[in-house]
């Protein structure tokens, strides 16, 4: 399988002004390969929650995505506090999220299902104390 | 409908217009983020009494042809700067979201 493509962003923690900016990128770069826009929106979507989920819970991290010839691959990778109980926190409107946060519009507990919901595959790996790991993908055939 | 031809049937206060010309095709209304994202469908009309910076990059990445900001709510000047950048339509209205989607459902 050849690599094509790959894009990388730094999220800035606890940033929510900035929040968006690596999915708003990839959006554009995406479009400019002229990949369906279906496919543009699943991605960017899926990328924008993982963002926000960093800057919520994880004081930022890194988002890496990759473009392959079949797959859109999406790596986010924090060092924030980790996730005890990954199948509760998979559940819709589960949420740890702050009142601050929630008056923004977000912590709806949403974020997960919601990323689940546009990719066609998605792993959580996660270490309380460590950080988490999330890769996704969505197919391009 | 266009955003353009919906704003101006409807007296809508046009903030942001970078794509007048877009087809709206139906609408969701919501005001928590991430059930916009997972719910709303591309090219609706979005109708929000939010107005924080955030609604550009939802407006952007979920695809919607405009935002309508009903109840009298107005976004700052950054908001607007913001999803002029990112191609998103914004517009606004003294009417609630109920009645907003009313009177735009025959249209769209």
């Amino acid at each position: 399988m050849s690599e094509s493509l790959k894009f990388h962003f730094d999220v800035d923690g606890d940033n929510f002004v900035s929040a968006g900016q690596a999915s708003v990128q990839v959006k554009k770069n995406l479009r400019r390969l002229g990949l369906p826009p279906e496919i543009i929106r699943q991605v960017s979507i899926a990328l924008y929650e993982g963002e926000i989920n960093m800057v919520i819970h994880a004081h930022g991290g890194e988002a890496d995505v990759i473009v392959y010839e079949d797959k859109i691959e999406i790596i986010l990778a924090d060092k924030g506090p980790g996730i005890p109980d990954i199948e509760l926190a998979m559940q819709e409107g589960y949420s740890t999220a702050t009142e601050n946060v929630r008056s923004l519009g977000f912590g709806a507990g949403m974020g997960l299902p919601n990323m689940k919901r546009y990719t066609d595959e998605m792993k959580i790996e996660s270490e309380v104390g460590v950080g988490t790991t999330i890769t996704m993908c969505v197919y391009l055939k | 409908m266009t955003v353009n031809e919906l704003a101006l049937k409807h007296s809508f206060e046009i903030v942001s217009m970078p794509t007048p010309d877009r087809e709206v095709r139906g609408g969701y209304v919501g005001d928590l983020l991430s059930w916009v994202m997972g719910r709303a469908e591309a090219d609706n009309a979005w109708i929000t009494i939010m107005t924080n910076v955030n609604i550009a990059a939802v407006g952007a990445l979920s695809d919607v042809a405009v935002v309508i900001i009903a109840e009298g709510a107005r976004p700052d000047a950054q908001v607007i700067e913001t999803a002029q950048e990112k191609g998103v339509n914004i517009v606004l209205t003294d009417k609630t979201a109920y009645e907003v989607a009313v009177a735009i459902s025959a249209d769209i």
